[in-house]
């Protein structure tokens, strides 16, 4: 089963603006924070460049470099990098059977909808325990969309 | 000895261990002694015929070994290996 995941509003607010700067393409980024057997806490977002080639509207993909310096991040700030954001412009929050087939497990997979380029609903996913499909994240957040 | 670095998600396979130091002599025979090591985290970097999955990329230093000589690329003391997962997808 997946664990709550608490999102800090300067985590959720970097996120927001991402997305609608970005609006109508995809953006993208790291998510960074502490969990341990019950709880998730997300505490820092970091914007990445989304280096999809083509059409950025409905895809996005983030270079081996960006997630070799996040990982390094991760070990310098003696943090964990807990998963990636990243939008569904003109489309819900639902992870896609996309998202799916290149999905790790660990990760949380945050996604933004954002319609008319106004955020209109932030999801969170996880593989399930056989890395099968995904399983909802409950978002405990104290910030309004 | 060259040192592997174990992307956080895949951690959870190898006791939470983030890094994994081996004396092999090629890319091939690190991943092989590391997923001899931790079995369970073989089937997310090998494929049914044991070649690296095609969503992982390892880099030698800052070097795709795709660009070096594959998984025969051989390992210096030094080397510092990195295994990426690819991170994509998209709305539909």
């Amino acid at each position: 089963m997946s664990l709550p995941i608490q999102i800090s509003p300067q985590a959720y607010d970097v996120m927001r603006q991402h997305a609608e700067e970005h609006f109508p393409d995809e953006c993208c980024g790291f998510l960074y924070g502490h969990d341990n057997d019950v709880s998730r806490n997300i505490m820092q977002a970091v914007p990445v460049l989304n280096a999809k080639e083509g059409d950025k509207r409905r895809r996005f993909e983030i270079s081996p470099q960006d997630y070799m310096k996040a990982e390094r991040y991760a070990l310098q700030q003696q943090t964990t990098l807990l998963g990636v954001y990243h939008s569904h412009p003109q489309h819900p929050a639902i992870a896609s059977e996309h998202d799916l087939k290149q999905a790790m497990p660990y990760f949380s997979y945050v996604i933004l909808s954002v319609m008319d380029g106004k955020t209109a609903d932030i999801k969170s996913w996880q593989l399930n325990e056989a890395n099968t499909a995904f399983a909802e994240e409950t978002i405990t957040a104290n910030f309004k969309l | 000895m060259a040192q592997l670095i174990i992307p956080t998600p895949l951690r959870k396979y190898t006791a939470n261990n983030a890094t994994f130091t081996t004396d092999s002599i090629t890319i091939e025979q690190a991943i092989e002694e590391l997923t001899n090591e931790y079995p369970e985290v073989k089937p997310h970097l090998l494929d049914a015929s044991g070649r690296i999955r095609s969503f992982i990329k390892v880099f030698v230093g800052e070097d795709d070994i795709r660009s070096l000589d594959g998984e025969q690329t051989e390992l210096k003391d030094s080397d510092v290996v990195s295994i990426v997962p690819a991170i994509a997808g998209g709305a539909v």
